[in-house]
């Protein structure tokens, strides 16, 4: 079934557009990843379908209008804004109890025993904590409501490569089945590349590419070019070209792979290098676009 | 503890025990009232400062104790009643004060400490309307203030009362005057009515300053004081009149005058008899009512602006 449906999605602040006419639909079961530069609308967008902003145009997250049923949506959905938003004065305890006493999907036991599984005490206030732990703390919160839909706004923001990967896996192996939904945006593109399902990126207030990971795995390829064959291999119009260690590296969009064996190295480009391609080339954005 | 059933992988498996159904529509309201307790810790240290201080003041004047009472008893008895009661009556103002000045700091940070600290994208992702939330934010100066202050007072004078007898006793003399002309049972009427007038007519005020807390960026306090102010004076120049200013001041000060007989705000005169109640003026009044019609329309559009509101 589908989470999340939007036809037409807009969002002004006064003269400037965040989000021009979004179309998306997200199917149950997936993790997509949005992708996009500062201040493309990503955060917007997200806010929208959370309720915590007015929009115009069309959107449905699990059949609700999440503008005006912001609150019987929560009891499906969650989401992590930013590390930063557990409040400093609550103690871990008191955390535990509120979440017992206003959510109905809340396993409290479950996230009790997450919580063994760290080094936070329950008798801490969230300022005694370490970002990390502020940012493992909310995650055992989260992931202890049956929640269908979970959205991450930059989760792991400002955390160290430790608790980055951690927070992935535990967020993969003890909470993500076909049954739920994950949105995820991050600057740390490279990390995520293995968990998502779908990618999608945005710039300026639009859709600039839209792909599942299988599609984008058989589509984008990556090659480092023998230098003989350099002319070859540009003459199959690579999306982007760039120079790693006197190599030239060259991005294709649907090119036959066969073509590419005889070129050099072939392997899957990355969602980091994909998007610097889209989003540093306007005619590519017209080859890998929608 | 129970590091061992922690150790069973797949735990998330499991099918919910929880009934979503199950949940009556009152819990999150009262698990935010408690919220909002465990945040605003002045809320109740306030008071109970307010009392220990007064205490302190109170056990150093029973060493006069016994002569007070002396003198007292060469008085009529409504000076007796004046002279006996003061002390208690002058507790019971003092934390009535007090929970005002508490409600008032606390209604102009209720709704913008959570933006301020962008704990609103936490509070906002869980299933808690933002009316509940405003009613919760409401229900500390209207009910757990009031309750809390007449707890305080109630228990504060009782010690003072057995602290007195025994200091009484100790010196040979009788109880008897502070019983009959100090009525605490009695008294303790009078202040929860007079609690209930407190919370009741100061309703549009504390809805006022939640409005103002929802919408302000900052500087919640000149927000909340500067526009009246404006208005007085626009008023002022404008038609030379002054309705606002003495709506304001009405409704600042009138609403014990409109709730009681034969009280003077200035004479001192403690009020102990269940006679100088006037339940009846009170809620004939237009005052209340207008008053409560505000606070709801003032609640409900702070409500409105808090689904708008983002951290700021």
């Amino acid at each position: 079934m589908t989470v999340i449906e939007a036809r037409g999605l807009r969002k002004t602040f006064g003269t400037t557009i965040a989000l021009d006419g979004i179309d998306l639909r997200v199917e149950e079961g997936r993790i997509l990843g949005l992708i996009g530069p500062n201040g493309a609308g990503k955060s917007t967008a997200l806010n929208a379908m959370l309720g915590l902003t007015p929009y115009q145009g069309e959107l449905k997250v699990l059949g609700r209008d999440p503008w005006s049923e912001r609150d019987q949506l929560m009891r499906d959905v969650c989401f992590i804004a930013d590390v930063a938003v557990l409040p400093r004065w609550l103690r871990v305890s008191q955390a535990l109890d509120y979440l017992a006493g206003v959510h109905p999907r809340f396993d409290r036991a479950k996230a009790e025993s997450l919580l063994t599984k760290t080094a936070i005490r329950r008798a801490s206030k969230i300022r005694e904590l370490s970002k990390g732990m502020v940012a493992q703390l909310h995650l055992a919160l989260v992931m202890a409501i049956d929640a269908r839909l979970l959205v991450l706004d930059e989760p792991t923001l400002g955390l160290d490569i430790l608790y980055r990967k951690q927070f992935y896996d535990s967020l993969l192996n003890d909470y993500f089945d076909r049954g739920r939904t994950i949105v995820v945006t991050t600057h740390q593109v490279e990390e995520i590349q293995h968990v998502l399902t779908d990618v999608m990126f945005i710039d300026r207030g639009r859709i600039v590419l839209n792909r599942s990971m299988e599609e984008f795995e058989s589509r984008y390829l990556e090659v480092m070019v023998h230098p003989d064959r350099i002319a070859a291999a540009r003459a199959l119009k690579p999306i982007q070209e760039r120079q790693v260690f006197g190599r030239s590296i060259l991005l294709f969009d649907q090119v036959d792979r066969r073509l590419l064996d005889n070129l050099g190295e072939v392997r899957t480009a990355s969602i980091a290098d994909l998007f610097v391609a889209v989003m540093s080339n306007p005619a590519g954005q017209q080859g890998a676009g929608l | 503890m129970n590091t061992q059933a922690d150790a069973v992988p797949g735990s998330g498996a499991e099918p919910q025990a929880v009934a979503p159904a199950a949940m009556a529509a009152t819990r999150p309201l009262y698990w935010s009232v408690r919220r909002e307790l465990w945040e605003n810790r002045s809320i109740h240290i306030a008071p109970l400062a307010v009392a220990a201080v007064f205490m302190l003041g109170f056990l150093i004047s029973t060493i006069h104790l016994a002569e007070k009472v002396r003198a007292a008893l060469a008085l009529d008895a409504a000076q007796q009643q004046a002279h006996l009661a003061r002390p208690y009556s002058v507790l019971a103002i003092l934390l009535i004060l007090n929970a005002f000045a508490v409600a008032v700091f606390y209604c102009l940070d209720a709704l913008h400490g959570e933006r301020r600290d962008r704990s609103i994208l936490f509070w906002k992702s869980l299933p808690v309307s933002d009316l509940v939330t405003v009613l919760s934010k409401a229900a500390i100066p209207l009910v757990v203030l009031p309750l809390l202050t007449f707890a305080i007072i109630v228990a504060t004078q009782l010690v003072m009362r057995v602290l007195s007898v025994a200091v009484l006793y100790a010196n040979g003399l009788s109880s008897e005057p502070l019983r009959t002309q100090v009525p605490l049972l009695q008294m303790s009427l009078v202040l929860l009515y007079g609690l209930t007038v407190q919370a009741l007519w100061y309703a549009p005020v504390y809805g006022w300053l939640l409005l103002v807390s929802a919408w302000a960026r900052r500087s919640t306090f000149l927000w909340a004081v500067l526009p009246l102010l404006g208005i007085c004076v626009v008023e002022r120049i404008a038609f030379s009149t002054s309705h606002f200013a003495s709506m304001l001041g009405h409704r600042l000060t009138g609403g014990f005058a409109g709730a009681f007989d034969g009280v003077k705000a200035t004479n001192g005169v403690p009020i102990v008899s269940l006679t100088q109640l006037a339940p009846g003026k009170f809620l004939s009044g237009p005052g209340l009512w207008i008053g409560l019609v505000a606070a709801v329309a003032l609640l409900l559009a702070a409500a409105r602006l808090r689904r708008y509101r983002e951290p700021n």
